[in-house]
């Protein structure tokens, strides 16, 4: 069993060399954060990597369906999704936020030079098939179900399915 | 002549290589490619891409405003 195991293992790493594998940390909700990422991302894909991206912690905002309003039962939860409600037009900037005015000023002039949105990465991430991995444990820690957050990701997984993929992977970056 | 071309002027990073890889699937080995940029970025993106692909830059050259590369399939 653990031979056979072991071998096909082995026949999927053949198939995908650790060359073409990227795996990207997305632990920031942060606007100026998940810019890059998705940036980094849709572009390993234009390399051709196999691509995935891991939400933990407040990356997990960038996730939420646009509309999304209060998350979770306990009152924690809601205060926190209160204060921080994410989606990718939701973001805050980790720098010069001021309540909202500096991410519309950002948005605004990406827009006037044409810089692709967070909205626009994302669902081009989709379309050049990067793997988008929800942290199970922060879903369950801010009260998300796979109700609040957008179509197409994969199932939830955990720091254990990050580092196989990481060990695997010749390009890792915790952002 | 390229057998299809890429018009990603106005386009910033990441979208030049995005096109260019997007529009590289949809031809066959040996056949051109040319890509016409504005984001000064593309100069050493473009290029990186390719020699990393392993297609060949046939051409490189300016016009006021835009870059241009042709590439060949590999």
């Amino acid at each position: 069993m653990v031979e056979t195991m072991s071998a096909e293992l082995e026949a999927v790493q053949e198939e995908t060399p650790a060359k073409d594998k990227m795996v990207l940390i997305a632990a920031s909700g942060d606007l100026d954060k998940a810019w890059p990422t998705l940036i980094l991302a849709t572009t390993g894909a234009a390399y051709g990597m196999d691509v995935t991206v891991f939400f933990t912690f407040w990356g997990l905002s960038i996730l939420k369906k646009p509309g999304t309003g209060i998350t979770g039962d306990d009152w924690r939860q809601k205060l926190m999704s209160a204060f921080h409600k994410g989606t990718p037009d939701g973001l805050h900037l980790s720098k010069l936020h001021f309540a909202g005015l500096g991410p519309s000023m950002m948005k605004s002039l990406a827009d006037d030079k044409n810089v692709a949105s967070v909205q626009e990465l994302l669902d081009l991430s989709l379309e050049l098939g990067v793997k988008l991995w929800p942290c199970q444990m922060t879903m369950d820690l801010m009260g998300l179900t796979a109700d609040d957050l957008i179509d197409g990701l994969d199932k939830p997984a955990g720091a254990g399915s990050a580092i196989s993929l990481m060990r695997d992977a010749s390009i890792s970056l915790f952002i | 002549m390229a057998d299809i071309t890429v018009d990603a002027r106005g386009l910033q990073c990441p979208m030049p290589v995005i096109k260019t890889a997007q529009a590289m699937a949809q031809i066959t080995s040996g056949q051109t490619l040319e890509v016409i940029a504005s984001d000064r970025g593309a100069l050493s993106d473009i290029p990186a891409w390719a020699k990393d692909m392993g297609h060949a830059l046939k051409e490189q050259f300016e016009e006021p405003d835009e870059f241009h590369f042709v590439l060949e399939k590999s």
